[in-house]
């Protein structure tokens, strides 16, 4: 048995980056003292997006064109969608996995994210495959500290038996009710204490201590990790971590807070593969989660392995400026605005008819005709094909992943959309196979017949009276 | 093909309420408007009706969805009262209910009575709603300034024609309606426009701004029919008939499978080449003499002069520049201000339509009357929207022509 290793990775970042700047302008009437932090950008998801819409593009990121090959899918985040419904089911069934897939959701802490990373190694070593997720879209106050620290971003790490492109050396972990911060469930912000406390007696005096004990246990001087991981939005903390294990400060790696934020539980694993884009083969990687006790995890780089369809830094370059903080606070509910008679169509889900669809409504599954080939979404009984309306003939043909392209289009201003104007169309997809669908991260003067599109999953409605959220597949840009 | 009914239904009396904002009126009132022009002009009892359809779209916020309220209405004699419903070409629909009962000899004299209590919902333009719960959960409920704004791109991309030039087209068929509805007293909309009022509104859903699109009104139209042989037993020496009414309905070709570009009406093509068929029309752009389409949007009517063989593919925005389909021009559209300006009380307009081209074939439409009589008024009713519809068309003129 060769242990385990990281087999693939992959990342989502949403597309716009809010400038902290405008943040800024907005609340530094009455934070002043955030002056300091308004510089650079935070990557921000639109309306239509959740840690579970933003797992699944990482996901999709990781397994590029690849074979989805996983045992089990575990989706950590403290900002679940679902209390009560498995969030990373959710997922499985967006990526249209196999149903003997086992499911499972991690939270209650930022360490969540390096914990079910740890789960899905032990399991590796049994001979299972897992794809870990770690996705988090935060709500902070506004004008708080975290409002201008935190971004929203997801990550995923494919986790199997051996070695793969970067093998486990080992981990450890130690676990303490040292409270920095704390949220309670159901409420939308964080509480957080002193900075200089949470540095000397948390960082300083449990972090410090794990990273010791874990270089100790694989054997391993701080000189040789070329790259230390530490998710933390703090400024000085990685430096205190790499000084006191005898790490060198170039080893430090970028926490991204300038050009993403801090993605809260999300953040190791986002930050382990935006490493995984650059490690070489036997670089040393050192990742650190910290939140009521602390994780670290040792990899060895093998040079090897499969590359993600775009990865941190490729979303990263997939990106819009967006200087409306007034959009941002009404996309989190944190801004009231009037939404107008046409907002108050009832969106209510048969969930009836979400089971027995749910092939096409959550994996964008069609049809195929197996006598003429013809290709339809959604599928149906009797073919669309006018030459031969073959009944039962289809089989189930997987749409998400086609490319496709405008037919028509249009900008409506007139039906109610929490980002308008509303923009949908006719689409066509490579190979045969239409349907009328919503654009999403597009702008609206940006819409031609012809233009190429990538089908992702993202929230379609929301159905406010019963708190329940409709999941759909929308076209976005495809460059 | 089927016999068709060409000239085995006449047209008895015809009743139109005025359309508008009608804040005083439910929808029994507004039956009762029509009904009670159409009664007269037919110069028969109520109790002679034998069988009613109505049309209505939006029962949900509006009568319910029996035919109970038309019963009521007008107190009808205890007979057979059918709701129909087929989106915007409700009004069409519930003329065919009767005109079929007529034909078929089932009924002698048969009632189809069109209404929509639209100015109850709070807000303009159509009410949102369902689709259904799977259509919802996969599907777009858009707006239909938006559904139809589509085919703009689409014509564009077809037919390289530039998006001023084709805005300006639009614009021609709004400043044209606008300019037809001014002469209607039972028009909602009575104002003259400009081109560059057209041009400058306020953007709806691209590239239609406020004077591409209808609004919607309170309103209800009425026909009462009956056989020629009865209609002349009863008096009546000019008669105008029916020529075509055929209704084509999308069965899901254009939104799921592939050869639709998106800038045309797969189902009013059909139904059109049927329509002349029965009518016994081989040259509709020199035979038809007037036309009342579904201009609910500009780009609508603009590509349903193609779809109706009138104009020749992609060349629609010309005629329409050249002022063809203008009140005095070859083949005057929407003579009585159309959707865009009469009004659009969904379930009423089809029936709407088919009052203007009746009272323009017996030389009854006042200050709007076409200078040459008309031999052939065709009116088009669509219902839904470009990538999945239902389309009517109605062909009437004099009997023996």
């Amino acid at each position: 048995m060769s242990g385990a290793g990281i087999h693939g990775f992959g990342a989502y970042v949403p597309v716009t980056r809010l400038q902290r700047s405008a943040i800024h302008a907005f609340n530094g009437w009455f934070a002043g003292g955030l002056k300091g932090l308004a510089k650079a950008e935070k990557a921000v998801s639109g309306w239509d997006e959740d840690p579970i819409t933003m797992a699944v593009e990482a996901a999709r990121d990781l397994y590029a064109d690849g074979a989805r090959n996983a045992d089990a899918v575990t989706l950590a985040s403290t900002t679940h969608v679902f209390a009560d419904r498995a969030n990373a089911g959710v997922v499985k069934e967006a990526l249209n996995l196999a149903d003997t897939v086992m499911t499972m959701d991690a939270g209650g802490s930022q360490r969540c994210g390096t914990s079910s990373l740890i789960a899905a190694l032990d399991a590796a070593a049994a001979g299972r495959t897992t794809l870990h997720l770690a996705a988090e879209r935060t709500t902070p106050k506004p004008a708080s500290e975290r409002e201008m620290t935190a971004g929203d971003a997801a990550a995923a790490i494919l986790v199997g038996p051996g070695p793969g492109l970067a093998r486990l050396i080992a981990h450890h972990s130690v676990a303490m009710d040292f409270v920095d911060h704390f949220r309670e469930a159901g409420e939308g912000s964080d509480y957080d204490w002193e900075a200089r406390w949470v540095r000397d007696e948390g960082f300083a005096k449990i972090a410090v201590p794990a990273l010791k004990a874990a270089l100790a246990k694989a054997g391993l001087d701080g000189g040789r990790v070329a790259r230390l991981i530490v998710p933390v939005a703090v400024r000085g903390i990685p430096e205190l971590l790499a000084k006191s294990a005898a790490i060198a400060p170039e080893a430090i790696a970028d926490t991204l807070g300038t050009v993403i934020g801090h993605a809260g539980a999300a953040q190791p694993t986002l930050m382990l593969a935006h490493a995984l884009e650059t490690a070489k083969a036997g670089d040393i990687l050192c990742l650190v989660g910290f939140g009521q006790g602390c994780d670290i995890l040792l990899f060895e780089a093998t040079g090897a392995g499969a590359r993600p369809r775009l990865g941190v830094s490729g979303w990263l370059a997939r990106r819009r400026e967006s200087h409306n903080y007034g959009q941002y606070l009404f996309h989190r509910d944190l801004l009231s605005l009037e939404k107008g008679m046409r907002a108050e169509h009832d969106s209510k889900t048969a969930l009836t008819a979400l089971w027995r669809n749910r092939k096409a409504v959550m994996a964008l599954v069609g049809g195929r005709c197996t006598r003429t080939g013809t290709i339809q979404f959604p599928k149906t009984d009797v073919s669309v094909n006018p030459n031969d309306h073959a009944i039962r003939t289809q089989e189930d043909y997987p749409l998400a992943d086609v490319p496709a392209r405008i037919l028509t289009y249009t900008a409506d201003a007139l039906t109610f959309s929490p980002d308008p104007p509303s923009c949908y169309g006719n689409i066509e997809f490579e190979g045969g196979g239409r349907m009328m669908s919503e654009f999403t991260d597009i702008a609206p003067d940006a819409l031609e017949v012809g233009t190429d599109l990538r089908m992702m999953f993202r929230i379609k409605s929301f159905d406010e009276l019963r708190g329940f959220r409709r999941y759909f597949w929308k076209a976005a840009p495809a460059h | 093909m089927a016999r068709g009914i060409r000239d085995k239904v006449a047209i008895l009396g015809m009743g139109c309420a005025k359309f508008g904002e009608r804040w005083d009126k439910d929808a029994d009132s507004l039956m009762l408007e029509a009904y009670e022009e159409a009664i007269a002009d037919a110069g028969i009892e109520t109790s002679q009706i034998d069988a009613a359809w109505l049309g209505a779209a939006f029962d949900a916020v509006n009568i319910g969805p029996s035919g109970i309220p038309l019963a009521m209405a007008l107190r009808l004699n205890d007979i057979g009262v059918t709701k129909v419903e087929n989106y915007c070409a409700s009004g069409t629909e519930s003329f065919r209910g009767a005109v079929y009962a007529v034909a078929s000899g089932a009924a002698d004299i048969a009632l189809a009575m069109g209404v929509e209590k639209l100015k109850d919902t709070g807000y303009g333009g159509l009410p949102v709603r369902t689709r259904g719960t799977t259509h919802d959960m996969i599907g777009v409920t858009g707006s239909a300034p938006g559904n139809f704004a589509q085919l703009a791109s689409a014509y564009r991309a077809r037919h390289g024609v530039g998006a001023d030039d084709l805005k300006r087209a639009m614009a021609h068929v709004s400043v044209k309606s606008h300019a037809n509805g001014a002469k209607n007293p039972k028009a909602h909309l009575r104002n003259t426009i400009t081109e560059e009022q057209a041009l400058n509104a306020p953007m709806i859903a691209a590239p239609l701004g406020l004077f591409d699109c209808c609004g919607v009104s309170d309103g209800a139209a009425c026909a009462i029919v009956t056989t020629p042989e009865i209609a002349k037993s009863l008096g009546k020496t000019d008669i105008v008939t029916v020529k075509a009414l055929q209704l084509a309905t999308s069965n899901g070709w254009e939104l799921q499978g592939s050869g639709w570009n998106g800038a045309y009406f797969h189902t009013t093509r059909i139904a059109a080449a049927k329509a002349y068929q029965e009518a016994g029309i081989t040259d509709p752009r020199n035979q038809i003499s007037l036309t009342e389409v579904h201009d609910c949007f500009s780009i609508t009517e603009l590509v349903t002069m193609e779809d109706l063989h009138i104009s020749r593919e992609g060349e629609a925005w010309r005629d329409v520049l050249d002022g063809m389909f203008d009140a005095d021009g070859k083949i005057p559209c929407q003579i009585d201000g159309g959707l865009k300006c009469f009004g659009h009380p969904i379930g009423a307009s089809g029936l709407r339509m088919i009052y203007e081209n009746y009272l323009q074939l017996l030389g009854r439409a006042g200050d709007r009357q076409r200078a040459e009589q008309p031999v052939f008024a065709l009116s088009h009713n669509l219902g839904g929207m470009p990538n999945q519809n239902v389309s009517s068309i109605a062909i009437v003129g004099m009997m023996g022509a």
